[in-house]
């Protein structure tokens, strides 16, 4: 991960934060303009930051996963749906039918990665149908079972979708309390720290995942593991005449990668909303794999370039709060079809290599053959 | 080297051992042996069953029959990893690095150092250093192995089986990636280390290695063990005539010619790599109709832009080439083999074939748009069949059906199609041939040769660019040298030696040489 591309990364940044600030500063300080952008772009950043994971761990590996949307999109209705049976059959109480739906969204991840890669690695399947099968697979799967489930005739929940047991909490960080005593009383700058520490605030899933790419990068470059996966997804050959299991390898780290693509699915239906509608991934596993990619498959550098997506998407959201206050030559801003083009624009801009070029592991979707 | 007087100690033998694989017995009822502290050469042609035997000791494979004795014991190797714990280590002739990675992550690699869940690379690289001062392997543990040369990289290789404590090192085909120079430095690591008890197998086809440093020498041919015997009791011809199974003419007859008018003209011709160095600085020379200029030189002075500028394939950055009385200079491909320029370029897999195509396509790669091949802009499949056939049997092609893909041949029968082609097409009045024998075995390379000859006896032009010395003073008629770019010498085959030359291509001047 070199320098200009961290720089790009940040500049980025700059520009939405500011674009966000220009607009919105008639109607609020500055800081909380900012604290609060940043809150949410951490949030949103979730699904993206452990969907790159997913993808690092595979593609380290040696096995190219463009089935991560699916997996996403199966973990996010399978975790709800175990949620609400959960509640609704075994009326167990919600924190518990939450922390299930988390378990069964991850697990729900693992299983679809290891179909992927019983087709990629077993089964030689070219790995780009492989993931588009998952693709379909779960398109398919959760628009199904939603419909039987839920409505029409015969539907188990009889025609409507029961309530759900609610989402994951935010949990406080306690910057406030720990810090508040520099202000010595004063109101205006207790409110700064308190708009600080709105940013610290995330929900468990979303401070998961910032620890996982600490932990994935330490994994990865630091540890046997580490070693022994990259070696496999470098040269498998070279691996093997060295006594590494190359299969058993692919395997373990496309499913580890499963699960983190199941936890991003989790983020959407048990800590962001507490529904669950058809496509509701929306194209973000493709995103996470070009956050992967413009991370040079490095964890820190694949979560640095989600940021960039959920600041973008952050500037969609604050784009709507800020709507009336949208000078008229800016107008354009205030289409949200417009502004919510700014992730893909930047995807593709970023896949074009302007910024530096990336490389892909060697053996990268590569089957091996002894 | 070894001391015979006292009864040798044996660390491995191999008794009866068979291998079947589905058409061939690549390994037929093969006895071996690998005495402590020697250097034991195990000769062959491409196919002979060599690496099959070096796959079956280092438990890639399994036999079908027979046993392995290790250290007088018998031993079970179902995987590498048994032979590792056997003491057995391997430096393929692929190398097998992770070009990514550091040394010390290579060497590490699968035999990890451990602290508190972290790898060691500081443990790990300061028993690198105390490895490699004690055989002479100069290597730094933080270097990232793609950034090395190849011969370096070799080093890596030979340390990670030193690193596992291997006492018996295979060494197959270590010599045909390394320039000269390389090789000599690697055959003074293997002394060093059978000085200090470890047993080397020196897999190889060439016969002056062989020759130079093995203390036996087993020969094979056809998946059996031909002979094993001692370099002072044996010699080249005989060697040859071991691993081909017929007589084998070493030397190459050529005719007095006398030369004709000049069919290549290079004036100061200057050239850039890919990274937009000059790598030739003005270069003049001319190749005569029947005859055949060489060019000497360590790889990588410039000989493989110089080709390629000659060839079509990079653009010159100055200078004139003249090839039949045509200004040609920065021409496409296909202007220059118009011209009469037949080339046998230095990476057969990657500019002399296209892999996946079969034989036939490949023969017609120069010629397919034109009649016979093709009429009125569509390819005659009766033409090309009846075309490749004919060049299969002419030039002795060993290919099951002329559909076969070429990326299936073994490289001797490669090379051969890509002769085929270049060397049958009409018109043919200069011949660029670079390294055209590079990891080819005995016969195949025979058979290059007198095909070279031929073109030159039937009065056209060859350029041949080889490394090998003893291929350029075989076949040329002149000598040209090539260092840091230039050419700094042209000389009379006759009239040099091998020693004159050397020290030119180590960068003597012309006088003092």
């Amino acid at each position: 991960m070199d320098w200009k591309r961290f720089g790009f990364i940040g500049l980025v940044i700059v520009v939405l934060l500011g674009t966000v600030v220009m607009i919105g500063q008639v109607k609020q300080a500055p800081l909380l303009i900012i604290t609060s952008m940043l809150a949410t772009t951490i949030a949103v950043a979730t699904p993206l930051t452990l969907g790159a994971l997913s993808g690092v761990f595979c593609e380290r590996s040696g096995v190219v996963n463009i089935g991560i949307e699916g997996m996403m999109l199966a973990a996010a209705f399978f975790g709800w749906l175990s949620g609400i049976y959960m509640y609704h059959i075994f009326k167990l109480p919600p924190p518990v039918c939450i922390g299930l739906g988390v378990f069964f969204a991850v697990l729900t991840g693992g299983l679809m990665a290891l179909l992927h890669a019983a087709l990629s690695i077993t089964f030689k399947v070219d790995q780009i149908i492989g993931g588009t099968v998952i693709n379909i697979l779960a398109v398919g799967l959760t628009g199904f079972l939603n419909r039987q489930l839920f409505f029409g005739k015969g539907s188990v929940f009889g025609g409507t979708v029961p309530s759900s047991p609610g989402v994951l909490p935010t949990i406080h960080v306690p910057i406030t309390e720990l810090f508040g005593g520099i202000c010595g009383g004063a109101a205006s700058c207790l409110e700064n720290v308190q708009a600080v520490n709105r940013v610290f605030d995330q929900k468990p899933i979303a401070m998961t995942a910032i620890l996982l790419v600490f932990f994935s990068h330490y994994v990865l470059f630091n540890t046997r593991w580490g070693l022994r996966s990259r070696a496999v997804g470098e040269h498998p050959k070279a691996a093997d005449t060295v006594g590494i299991n190359v299969v058993m390898m692919r395997y373990a780290n496309v499913v580890i990668g499963g699960l983190f693509a199941g936890l991003a699915g989790a983020y959407f239906t048990i800590e962001s909303v507490p529904s669950f509608e058809p496509l509701l991934t929306n194209g973000r596993g493709f995103i996470s794999l070009a956050a992967m990619i413009f991370g040079n498959w490095t964890p820190i550098g694949a979560w640095a370039a989600a940021l960039v997506f959920g600041a973008s998407q952050a500037l969609l959201i604050n784009m709507q709060i800020f709507r009336d206050v949208i000078p008229p030559q800016w107008a354009f801003l205030q289409e949200s079809y417009i502004v919510g083009l700014t992730p893909y624009l930047l995807t593709m801009f970023i896949l074009t290599g302007v910024i530096g070029k990336t490389t892909p592991p060697a053996a990268d979707g590569v089957p091996y053959e002894k | 080297m070894s001391d015979n007087t006292t009864t040798p100690q044996v660390v491995l033998e191999v008794r009866g051992v068979s291998k079947q694989f589905p058409g061939v017995l690549a390994n037929d009822n093969i006895n071996f042996d690998l005495r402590k502290g020697e250097i034991h050469a195990l000769l062959g042609e491409n196919g002979a069953g060599k690496s099959t035997l070096m796959n079956l000791i280092y438990g890639l494979h399994r036999p079908d029959k027979g046993e392995f004795i290790v250290n007088g014991k018998p031993a079970v190797i179902h995987s590498p990893n048994d032979s590792i714990a056997l003491g057995i280590g391997m430096v393929h002739q692929h190398f097998m690095l992770i070009p990514v990675f550091t040394v010390a992550e290579n060497i590490m690699l699968g035999d990890e150092t451990v602290k508190r869940g972290s790898l060691d690379r500081a443990a790990v690289a300061a028993k690198i250093r105390q490895i490699s001062g004690q055989y002479g392997l100069d290597v730094e543990p933080n270097a990232i192995v793609g950034d090395l040369p190849v011969g370096i990289q070799q080093r890596v290789e030979i340390l990670k089986t030193l690193y596992r404590k291997a006492n018996i090192v295979i060494l197959d085909e270590p010599t045909a990636v390394l320039t000269p120079q390389e090789a000599e430095d690697l055959f003074r690591i293997m002394r060093d280390l059978t000085a200090r008890g470890v047993s080397i197998i020196f897999i190889t086809h060439k016969l002056k290695e062989v020759l130079a440093v093995s203390d036996r020498i087993t020969v094979m041919r056809g998946g059996r063990v031909v002979n094993t015997v001692t370099p002072a009791e044996t010699n080249s011809a005989q060697l040859a005539n071991m691993m081909v199974g017929r007589q084998v003419i070493l030397t190459v007859d050529k005719q007095e010619r006398e030369a004709a008018e000049e069919t290549l003209i290079v004036e100061n011709l200057t050239v850039r790599d890919q990274r937009d160095l000059e790598t030739v600085h003005g270069v003049s020379f001319s190749v005569r109709a029947g005859e055949v200029l060489g060019i000497a030189g360590v790889q990588g002075n410039g000989q493989t832009e110089l080709s390629e500028a000659l060839t079509g394939l990079r653009h010159p950055t100055g200078g004139k080439v003249t090839i039949a009385g045509k200004d040609l200079t920065g021409k496409t491909p296909r202007a220059m083999t118009e011209a009469g320029l037949a080339h046998i370029p230095e990476d057969r897999q990657r500019h002399g074939l296209v892999l996946s195509y079969s034989i036939t396509d490949n023969m017609v790669l120069c010629d397919y748009y034109r009649p016979p091949f093709s009429q009125r802009g569509v390819i005659q499949p009766k033409a090309l069949d009846d075309y490749a056939r004919r060049l299969i049997q002419a030039f002795d092609v060993r290919t099951p059906s002329p559909f076969v893909q070429a990326g299936k041949l073994s490289g001797g029968n490669q090379q051969k199609v890509i002769v085929a082609r270049e060397l049958s097409r009409k018109g043919v009045k200069l011949v660029i041939a670079n390294q055209p024998t590079r990891g080819l075995d005995v016969g195949s390379i025979e058979y290059i040769h007198s095909e070279i000859v031929k073109m030159r006896d039937h009065g056209i032009a060859v350029l041949l660019i080889s490394a090998e010395l003893d291929e350029i003073m075989a076949l040329s008629d002149r000598i040209a040298v090539m260092y840091r770019g230039q050419i700094v010498a042209i000389v009379n085959a006759k009239e040099t030696t091998r020693e004159k030359l050397g020290l030119l291509m180590a960068g003597a001047h012309a006088e003092t040489a």
